[in-house]
């Protein structure tokens, strides 16, 4: 383990924490100039957290330990999985406490914790939004693993820098799939991070809602860890699709420093162009019935075993 | 895979995006849309023979590539989309059983025809040996898509679609039929295309519908 590898992991991590808030604060930009409204600030959610950060914390009376730690929780498990993605380098040493499937495991502790935090205070549209997360995460996680999976028979590896690695450096052929591995990623991705077609983030209507029904009761430094969480959740997913699907101008295992320096505008290029991608697929499509959503992930599903399958049959 | 020339990677990708369209097919409710996919199939196709005659150098493939265009691109979608505007049945939803299951059971079949073909496709010594799985996988879907459906248009879009998966195989396993085969199939399929639209017409003045359940019966009057 040498200085520039633990260097290289604080630096992604920091990036990572810096950069979350801002990608969100991009996505609703692009949202708004699609839609044809005028746009908030780019650094809005950086605003909202200082604020929440600075107001005093009101928790209900009967709330238990459970409701308080979970912002703590979430967080830190957000923050473990943003140091195991390789989003700037591939030469990480914590991720090798951690392979891709530990990945879901920590995205599905999140989840366990804030369902958990929303049921303990007792309001109705606590336990409404816990039922539908839960809902939604046991059938998107088998297919978020299916893509893995495929992504890991194609490089024979489940340890996601090495994934990472073998991608960036393979010559250049057609693999159909991991076309289809891609597609139903993104159809993860949009119900995992309660994006519009299976959740609106910009709702106020309780009864539509999923996520925020979730967080109604918490308010002031918990609730600006929450929203920080979700942050860093949809870029660690955007960061995870990146690398397995568009993994080039990565910095490489043993690389020095100017390929990091090389990796960041990269990194940020890539993120602004996804994260326009998130809100041209939010503006063009609608929100679906709650009742649709298990088509739309079994869709998803669907797709990640064929690619799957086809890996097998075509070798590629 | 990377030791696999262009063509031949070009061929499974559309052999995947074959098996998709079938996947779609089987799940997709409204008429219209199904016939557009079996639009869309049918370019997957002659796209595939197209590159597989280039790719290997047998002319008469050419030939029987134009032949699935003329016919499966433009001529059968164009004979159904004039049935479905006579018949009036342009907005039928189908209420398909569960369409989670019919996935399930369409991966089942999936695997199935993935590991009959496997033994297969090793003897064989062609380069797109691979995609015969994918071709058999196709017409199982087809089949199951007949299975499933009740009304009648359906089941014969599923029938047709289920020669697309024969042809694919005919093409990725051996490189073609002889072209007098290939010729006698392509009639056979329009042909057949003509007289089952007859057919609707007689289902539907004798019925009042096209639901094929209303045909299980086998006395009149109960």
């Amino acid at each position: 383990m040498s200085a520039a590898a633990i260097a290289s992991q604080l630096l992604q991590l920091a990036i990572a924490l810096a950069l979350a808030p801002l990608l969100v604060g991009w996505v609703n930009q692009c949202r708004a100039w699609l839609a044809n409204r005028s746009a908030p600030p780019l650094l809005l959610p950086y605003y909202t957290i200082r604020k929440l950060f600075v107001k005093d914390a009101v928790v209900a009376e009967n709330a238990s330990a459970v409701f308080r730690t979970t912002p703590y929780i979430v967080f830190a498990a957000m923050c473990c999985a943003a140091a195991i993605v390789p989003s700037l380098a591939t030469d990480l040493p914590f991720a090798r406490a951690a392979d891709a499937i530990a990945l879901v495991g920590l995205f599905a502790l999140a989840r366990v914790f804030i369902a958990l935090a929303a049921m303990d205070i007792g309001t109705a549209f606590g336990s409404l939004g816990a039922r539908r997360e839960m809902l939604v995460g046991f059938l998107a996680e088998p297919a978020l693993l299916m893509v893995l999976f495929t992504a890991s028979l194609i490089s024979g590896s489940t340890s996601l820098p090495t994934i990472v690695d073998t991608f960036a450096h393979r010559e250049l052929a057609i693999y159909p799939s991991l076309a289809f591995a891609g597609v139903a990623f993104t159809m993860v991705s949009l119900a995992e991070n309660a994006r519009i077609p299976v959740d609106n983030p910009a709702t106020h209507l309780e009864l539509t809602m999923i996520h925020e029904a979730m967080l109604l009761e918490y308010s002031a430094r918990h609730l600006a860890l929450m929203e920080w969480a979700a942050a860093l959740k949809l870029f660690n997913y955007s960061c995870i699709g990146l690398a397995l699907f568009f993994p080039y101008g990565i910095a490489a295992a043993g690389g020095d420093w100017l390929a990091m320096l090389g990796a960041a505008p990269a990194l940020i290029g890539k993120l602004m162009i996804g994260g326009f991608l998130l809100a041209l697929i939010e503006t063009l499509s609608a929100k679906m019935r709650i009742f649709r959503a298990p088509e739309f992930l079994g869709t998803a599903f669907l797709l990640a075993v064929l690619a799957m399958l086809v890996n097998q049959m075509l070798g590629s | 895979m990377a030791g696999l020339p262009l063509y031949a990677q070009l061929i499974n990708l559309l052999a995947a995006i074959l098996l998709l369209l079938a996947f779609a097919m089987l799940t997709q409710r409204r008429v219209l849309s199904l016939v557009n996919l079996f639009a869309a199939q049918g370019v997957a196709l002659g796209v595939s023979t197209a590159i597989v005659a280039y790719g290997t150098g047998q002319g008469h493939l050419y030939a029987s590539a134009a032949l699935t265009f003329a016919l499966k691109v433009c001529l059968l979608p164009w004979l159904l989309h004039r049935l479905i505007r006579k018949l009036d049945v342009k907005w039928d939803v189908e209420g398909l059983i569960n369409v989670p299951t019919t996935m399930l059971i369409g991966i089942v079949l999936v695997v199935f025809s993935f590991n009959l073909a496997y033994p297969i496709s090793q003897l064989a010594s062609t380069v797109t040996r691979a995609t015969l799985g994918i071709a058999m996988a196709s017409v199982m879907l087809s089949f199951l898509m007949m299975i499933t459906r009740r009304k009648a248009l359906p089941q014969v879009i599923g029938f047709l679609a289920m020669e697309n998966g024969l042809f694919f195989a005919a093409t990725s396993a051996t490189y073609g039929m002889p072209m007098v085969v290939e010729l006698g199939i392509a009639l056979d399929v329009l042909v057949g295309m003509l007289i089952l639209g007859v057919f609707f017409f007689q289902i539907r003045e004798q019925f009042d519908s096209l639901d094929l359940k209303h045909m299980e019966k086998l006395k009149e009057g109960d």
